[in-house]
């Protein structure tokens, strides 16, 4: 049955590809494009005195050396800032190549293009740059002191200040609400620095067709279509002659929505200078001190409440470390700022943060994008309260929880689309019963008091979260029936392995009635389909989902018309199944889709059998209708966007139980259960696996990743050796249990589910080994020598 | 993360590499499985003119029985030892410690011969050669010479091995008669480099009482830091040997430092509380030999 695809644990179809050698990446393009690398500053704060490049000039297969001052017109001008905001007052982004300053180790200083990477990293090496070493800024704390700047213009390095209120329903500020509570609690939180860390680095590669004076350029983005757009304007170029096309991508996680790179500008444009294919694919260290990291925060808690734990004033106080640049704007501290709240009804909420500047990496949004940290500090504060209380950490949540009879719920906040705050749908209380049942929270206190009779220690622990997802402005899909019987589905938004090819295949085989294998799909390629915005805040199955829903129902429209005026049928008592069109209860009335695709283009040139029953002489339309109505097109084929109002509202709950050794200090999970609700399911088992990397990626957060600065800038850590993700061995089994709540805010009833895995995590190990260890835990990420020293301070 | 350019040879003989070698000199590296010198040279940590690649030597791809041990040769993959019975026979601390030794892929390329002469002091069969006594051959045009493993490590990444000289094979004493041996460590990951890590072995006399007691420990020094705590346990039966004094004169022992994984403090913990758990472990294993 055709239309039971839709929520069905379809296999993966872009594995067999993918999981045997044929995926076709960035690196694996171009295999003769000259190659560029690049000289980046090995100092986090410096002037640029002079650049020599005199002795590279030596290095046989040398093609061009180029530094700032060889860039022309936008070129050299600083990249676009993409999301301005009132509140960015001081917004700075760096230049393509550096000008005169460089502000944290690994800014690109010099582009070399050479015959291949080895030659172009061998002259790399030749090139002398002298700079003038200037004491840099590092660390959130130091930056806010402002003694030095990181850059000059920028007062106190503060880039941007922004606080949002949420009084009570009679209009008292948090502030007045936490001086007149009963109980009242202040602490400090710290989060350290992460990464998204893809295992395919960034990477570009241009091709300049000068006879047709047109540009190809492949890149592992996150949005093709928007580097379209900025490589044709900082090119000069018109539009339709670029195309872009995001390949295979071996991940994102965030940092492939930045854009454009300096790379991402400077490898087209050398390609065009040149004449030459030229290809830049990034290694390991310039992803580590060259892209984009996340987390970083230091977090200043007030909150006030009464004797059953509900919060009457809650007030965050952040200091968001930016790094150098602010090219993304202050996404990831709004989205700290205003998804704290989780599901919480809190009496009145302030938030206030500053983000400030340091010589560092740039901060732009990593899987979960601020989220993390905002349920770190929700899900701390309410682990105190219950301590302070003597009641259970689940009940003072179930007591601040929003009701399932309180949707549409305002939580009167501007989330990150500058919208209101108002979740759509949701059962927190359900979920929370889900997931006591799933990992025995009631029966714990018996366990943990048998494993303490043995000399163990273990310690269950707990996290809510409510993620805004799916956000606008749009996406598109485009749907063509080709006369083979085939179905095209294109959308604009890129993929990174999520398995977009599974779910909008589909959802296209469900709204159109055909059979999986028919259908294929193409996702970021601006040759397709030139209009989206680009895949990150797990917004690809809401937006370009309902999009590709809505153009198959165009499509299903426009077939059941043609079929029913060939069938001299009713097109309401029209069905689709298996690729077949035909009257309801009559199947022998049936006309395929193949063959409707061949009606609704009228031909005047026969060149295939099939195209014969197409022609002007073929004869079933009437002589004195046009042979394209008024207002119709030829071809079975339909484009529709879905712009949604604002984000839909996922939600989930995850608990953890762990093991600490009372000698080595080593944490070890035991246990790890989600309860996730994301509305509709398309295909579960892709939702699982979405929150099982998620919760990867969240064990690396809460107990091993950490980038490690010096105090002159240097990230101690750059590469795999020292920077611990963890290994599937560190990742626990996820057990877990869906809830589906569907939004009412798009026709296919879904939410987004990809960052949703990683969000609470930190916050779960926090409350797990601060219930096993008795002692708090206000910073992350954990290891065992800084349990060893926790307890050490605290006995 | 590319190397830097450099010759590369491929001898067919030992006699030719030895010959490369002495050609070379100072500017030749061998090139083992090149599980610790390809990161090297890709991050251009490393610029040797010269690479002598000893892959193709198969004659050194050995694992044998001698008087009182085994010699491993210098093309016996971690894997293959890992899984050799003989070795396992003579000499168990062997598969005790390769367990710990990164992950299988890696076992597959990276030699036990090369792991000695990289000599890094967080590597787990430095420890179990200085631990057991053993000895490295070293190759040079025109002579051999067996360096004891007090000798061989000289500091961090730096042993005995000079330029022109090829290790091409090591000595691991048996395993004496009711012996046993135990290798805890605490890592940060599965498979990674120690934060701390003991070898220990313990020998009991006729009345089963404890006759010796040595440690060996990664991750605490500049070289691997061999112990002997004989004294320390006191002549007494392993159930009511005195482990914890053992522990504290390891801890007084060695010399950990602070980096970004752990806290010279914390290291010290750690090596008392593994010294303790290996010692014990060695000791019941002795006392089923
Ligand atoms: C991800 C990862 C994790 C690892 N984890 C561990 C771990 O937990 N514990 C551990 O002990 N090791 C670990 N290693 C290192 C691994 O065990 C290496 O294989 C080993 O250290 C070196 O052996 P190799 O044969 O690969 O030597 P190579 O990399 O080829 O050479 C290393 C050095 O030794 C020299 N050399 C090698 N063989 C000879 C010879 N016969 N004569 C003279 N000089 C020689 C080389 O010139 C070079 O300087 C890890 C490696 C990786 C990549």
């Amino acid at each position: 049955m055709t239309t039971k695809l839709f929520g069905e644990p379809v296999q993966r179809r872009e594995d067999p590809r993918l999981l045997t050698g044929r995926g076709r990446y960035l690196d694996d393009l171009g295999p003769d494009a000259l190659a560029a690398a690049f000289v980046r500053s090995p100092h986090a704060h410096a002037l640029i005195r002079d650049i020599d490049v005199s002795d590279a000039l030596d290095v046989d297969g040398l093609v061009a050396i180029y530094t700032w001052e060889d860039l022309p017109g936008r070129l050299a001008e600083p990249l676009p800032l993409l999301i301005p905001h009132p509140a960015l007052t001081h917004g700075r982004t760096a230049f393509p190549l550096a000008r005169e300053r460089v502000r944290h180790v690994g800014e690109p200083v010099v582009m070399v293009v050479a015959r291949d990477r080895y030659l172009a990293e061998d002259a790399c090496a030749l090139i002398r740059v002298d700079y003038e070493v200037l004491k840099p800024v590092v660390g959130v704390e130091e930056a806010a002191q402002g003694a030095r700047l990181v850059h000059d213009d920028v007062p106190g390095n503060v880039g941007a200040h922004l606080v949002q209120q949420a009084p009570s329903a009679d209009g008292r500020d948090a502030r007045e609400l936490i001086e007149d509570a009963p109980h009242t609690l202040a602490f400090r939180l710290d989060i350290e620095r992460s990464a998204s860390m893809p295992l395919e680095g960034r990477g570009v590669y241009a091709r300049w067709d000068a006879d047709d004076s047109s540009l190809r350029v492949y890149s592992s983005t996150q949005t093709s279509t928007s580097v379209r757009m900025a490589v044709a304007a900082k090119l000069g170029l018109p539009l339709p002659k670029v195309e872009v096309i995001a390949p295979d991508v071996g991940g994102g996680f965030g940092v492939k929505i930045m854009h454009p790179w300096p790379e991402e500008v400077l490898v087209p444009w050398a390609a065009m200078l040149l004449g030459r294919e030229v290809k830049w694919a990034e290694d390991r260290r310039e992803h580590f001190v060259s892209s984009a990291h996340e987390r970083a925060q230091v977090q200043f808690v007030r909150v006030g409440f009464d004797d059953d734990g509900r919060v009457l004033g809650l007030e965050v106080t952040i200091l968001h470390d930016h790094g150098a640049y602010t090219p993304y704007g202050i996404i990831v501290p709004i989205i700290t700022s205003t998804q704290l709240p989780g599901p919480y009804k809190l009496g009145a909420y302030r938030v206030e943060f500053s983000s400030v500047y340091t010589n560092t990496v740039q901060v732009t949004p990593y899987r979960g994008a601020g989220r993390p940290q905002a349920v770190f500090c929700m899900e701390r504060t309410m682990d105190r309260i219950a301590a302070h209380l003597g009641l259970d950490r689940t009940a003072v949540r179930a007591a601040n929880f929003i009701q399932p009879d309180e949707f549409p719920y305002d939580q009167g906040l501007t989330f990150q689309d500058g919208r209101p705050l108002i979740y759509d749908s949701g059962d927190y209380p359900q979920a929370l019963r889900l997931l006591k049942e799933l990992i025995g929270w009631d029966g714990f206190p018996a366990r943990k008091a048998a494993a303490e009779a043995e000399g163990r220690r273990i310690g269950i622990g707990i996290g809510c979260y409510v993620e805004g997802t799916g956000v606008g402005p749009y996406e598109g899909g485009h749907v063509q029936i080709t006369s083979d019987g085939r179905v095209h589905v294109s959308t604009g938004l890129t993929s990174q392995g999520q398995g977009h090819e599974t779910v909008f295949a589909q959802i296209a085989a469900a709204e159109l009635g055909v059979p999986l294998e028919r259908v294929s799909v193409v996702t970021g390629d601006t040759r397709r389909f030139g209009y989206a915005v680009g895949t990150f805040a797990s917004r690809a199955a809401v937006m370009s989902g309902n999009a590709i829903a809505l153009a198959c129902r165009k499509v299903r429209e426009k077939a059941l018309r043609i079929a029913a005026d060939a069938l001299e049928a009713d097109p309401r008592d029209l069905e689709i199944t298996d690729g077949v069109v035909h009257v309801a209860g009559s199947p022998k009335a049936a006309i395929p889709l193949a063959t409707v695709a061949v009606l609704s283009n009228p031909l005047r040139y026969a060149f295939d059998a099939e195209a014969v029953r197409a022609t002007q002489f073929a004869g079933t339309s009437s002589p004195d209708r046009p042979p394209v109505d008024a207002g119709d097109e030829p071809g079975l084929e339909g484009r529709d966007y879905y712009s949604p109002i604002r984000s839909t509202f996922a939600s989930g709950m995850h608990a953890a139980i762990v093991e600490t050794d009372p000698l080595t200090a080593e944490i070890r999970i035991l246990r790890y259960a989600v309860v996730h609700d994301c509305g509709n399911l398309i295909n579960p088992m892709i939702v699982e696996g979405q929150i099982h990397g998620g919760v990867a990626q969240g064990v690396g957060g809460a107990l091993y990743e950490r980038m490690v600065y010096d105090g002159h800038g240097q990230l101690l850590n750059a590469s795999f050796m020292d920077f611990l993700m963890p290994y599937a061995t560190e990742v626990p089994k996820v057990e877990t249990a869906h809830l589906q709540t569907p939004s009412p805010l798009n026709p296919l009833g879904i939410k987004g589910a990809g960052e949703a895995g990683v969000i609470p995590v930190s916050a779960v190990i926090a409350s797990a080994v601060e219930d096993a260890e008795g002692i708090p835990i206000a910073r992350m990420p954990l290891s065992p020598s800084d349990l060893f020293d926790l307890r050490r301070a605290a006995s | 993360m590319k190397p830097p350019p450099f010759d590369y040879h491929r001898p067919r003989s030992l006699g030719e590499a030895l010959d490369v070698l002495a050609g070379t000199g100072a500017d030749g590296k061998v090139l083992a499985g090149g599980q610790s010198l390809i990161p090297l040279l890709n991050m251009r940590l490393a610029a040797p003119a010269h690479l002598v690649d000893i892959n193709g030597l198969t004659e050194l791809a050995t694992v044998e029985e001698e008087p009182g041990g085994l010699r491993i040769g210098a093309l016996a993959r971690h894997a293959r030892v890992e899984r050799s019975a003989r070795a396992a026979a003579l000499q168990p601390l062997l598969g005790q410690a390769l367990r710990l030794v990164a992950h299988p892929v890696i076992r597959n390329r990276g030699t036990v011969v090369g792991s000695l002469v990289h000599a890094d002091p967080a590597a787990e069969l430095p420890a179990v050669l200085a631990l057991l006594g053993g000895s490295v051959r070293l190759a040079r045009r025109g002579g051999t010479r067996d360096v004891p493993a007090a000798e061989f490590f000289t500091g961090p990444l730096e042993s005995a091995a000079g330029p022109g000289e090829l290790a091409v094979s090591a000595f691991f004493p048996a395993l004496p008669p009711r012996s046993g041996t135990a290798f805890h460590e605490v890592a940060r990951r599965h498979g990674d480099y120690a934060l701390a890590g003991v070898a220990a072995l313990v020998g009991l006399d006729d009345d089963l009482r404890v006759s010796t007691a040595r440690v060996a420990c990664v991750s605490v020094g500049p070289v691997p830091v061999a112990a002997d705590v004989t004294g320390a346990c006191g002549h007494r039966p392993p159930a009511s040997a005195d482990w914890a004094a053992a522990a504290r004169a390891v801890q007084d022992r060695i010399e950990p430092e602070t980096d970004i994984h752990a806290t010279a403090d914390y290291r010290r913990h750690l090596t008392g509380v593994l010294v303790e758990r290996a010692l014990r472990d060695a000791a019941g294993e002795a006392l089923h030999a």
